[in-house]
């Protein structure tokens, strides 16, 4: 793995429930707040949904792109398009060769919004009010290839789609493809925008979703004995990856290195994780492996922990399985406690999370913790932040999906 | 009842600043909506629904390639209210 070319991280952009930006999301991360409020949108009350909340997202598009970028963009292209402008001038806004600059931006549900709007339009309007513009705005690679547009990225713009692994297997992917040499420089990440009755109707029906209604702020609660379930949440996280030798070149900023991804897929059932753990933890296992460290190694996960009753223990089972006793040393934050469930963004936002946690030294404590379920084998941060170790040290971060897919994420201090 | 060149005229540059961002003082009758203004194919099927919807006409999809200029597609407007 030595002979490889190093990936390093060379800018932030995000926007979510929490924050228009990274620094705002991060700041409020640590100062624990939640994201999840009261949804005020007439769909709520007018189909009876059981659940009246969700971490929505905390600045409109509107608030930032033009009336005419957002007439154009599904929702879910709008937040990819706020979080690559972003990561992009925090990169520096370097001149770049457009055939080695590349966008990797993936999704779990793609434009959910155009589409059901454009059907409604069609059956109460007809098909003369159907927006030309429909089919590239519900396409699932409708933000990867807006991104890839509004930069002016030819090295090729790709939509891994993996349900709630979809951010971090864009990541993955992007590494990859600068490892392979198809690209100097990469913008990765994921987005969602999918706070619409018909996939609300569809979780709370699968009863995944929290129904603590009275309550927004304390839903999300990963490894507490009433997590009853996930909050919905949306927004876009994303990355400026770089080969060290064209970040060195360039004299850029760099945050971290993004070491390395380890992949599986469970092929044991649609949406329950396996119990066991088997394939996550063989993920876990392959993204150490791959970037030349040991399970001793790593100091600190971000947990897919998305607060559902099945889904905290299937994957803290599967950390123990992955890394034995070596799991005593890594402290273990949930930040969708604060953020809720980005679905298809969430694996680039914790990824994010994890390379600030690196580079800062910090990570983050999870909050609505107040009874911790016995079931849970790991070091939960808690209560306060835990400062992370001075000297070379790393840090991984679990993304999994409906379909069975699951990913982590190798991040080394530089 | 149809409407004075220039209420369409007005009307026409609101749609056309709606979609494409453009200056609604740059839409005048002499500006071709291709060359001059730079509108694709898809915003000018956008342009046409809204304007149907706004002027209570009916702008046929064999009738639009005519329409080049502005001004063509204002006197279309007119003379299909009228």
């Amino acid at each position: 793995m030595s002979t490889e070319r190093r990936v390093v991280v060379t800018g932030l952009g995000a926007t979510t429930p929490l924050g228009g930006t990274i620094t705002e999301t991060w700041d409020a991360i640590l100062a624990g707040r939640s994201g999840a409020r009261t949804l005020t949108a007439d769909w709520v009350e007018k189909y009876e949904l059981p659940v009246t909340f969700a971490a929505s997202i905390h600045t409109s598009p509107e608030e930032v792109l033009t009336k005419v970028e957002c007439r154009r963009m599904d929702p879910s292209a709008q937040y990819a398009m706020v979080a690559s402008r972003e990561a992009w001038a925090d990169a520096g806004s370097p001149e770049v060769d457009p055939e080695r600059f590349m966008v990797a931006i993936g999704t779990g549900i793609g434009g959910v919004h155009t589409l059901l709007a454009q059907w409604d339009n069609l059956r109460e309007k007809g098909v003369r009010r159907v927006f030309p513009l429909a089919v590239p705005m519900l396409m699932p690679n409708t933000s990867s290839g807006n991104v890839s547009l509004a930069l002016g990225a030819r090295a090729g713009a790709h939509t891994a789609v993996s349900a709630c692994a979809s951010g971090a297997e864009s990541m993955a992917l992007a590494v990859d493809q600068i490892r392979l040499g198809r690209a100097d420089i990469v913008v990765a990440g994921g987005t969602e925008a999918a706070i619409h009755p018909l996939p609300f109707a569809g979780f709370t029906q699968m009863q995944a979703l929290s129904t603590r209604n009275d309550d927004p702020q304390h839903a999300s609660r990963p490894y507490d004995t009433g997590r009853d379930g996930f909050v919905m949440g949306e927004g876009a996280a994303v990355i400026v990856l770089e080969s060290e030798e064209h970040a060195r070149a360039r004299g850029a900023r760099i945050y971290a290195e993004l070491a390395a991804a380890g992949m599986s897929s469970d092929a044991h059932h649609i949406t329950a994780p396996e119990p066991e753990g088997a394939g996550a933890s063989r993920a876990m296992r392959e993204a150490v492996e791959r970037a030349g460290l040991t399970p001793a190694d790593i100091v600190h996960i971000n947990a897919h922990a998305t607060s559902t009753p099945v889904g905290d223990v299937a994957e803290s089972n599967a950390i123990r399985r992955a890394f034995g006793d070596a799991t005593d040393g890594m402290c273990v934050s949930g930040t969708k406690s604060m953020t809720g469930h980005l679905l298809g963004a969430a694996g680039a936002l914790e990824g994010l999370f994890t390379i600030l946690s690196v580079h800062h030294r910090i990570a983050p404590a999870t909050i609505n913790i107040e009874d911790m379920d016995p079931a849970i084998h790991l070091d939960v941060v808690r209560g306060e932040h835990r400062k992370l170790p001075q000297g070379d040290i790393a840090a991984l971060n679990n993304s999994f999906g409906f379909g069975g897919h699951n990913v982590a994420l190798t991040v080394k201090s530089i | 009842m149809a409407q004075s060149e220039q209420e369409i005229l007005a009307g026409l540059a609101e749609i056309v600043n709606e979609e494409t961002g453009l200056d609604p003082e740059s839409v005048q009758s002499d500006k071709a909506f291709t060359d001059d203004l730079d509108i694709d194919s898809l915003s000018m099927m956008t342009i046409v629904v809204n304007a149907e919807e706004k002027f209570g006409v009916r702008i046929p999809d064999d009738e639009v390639k005519n329409l080049r200029t502005v001004g063509d597609a204002v006197s279309f407007i007119q003379s299909s209210q009228s």
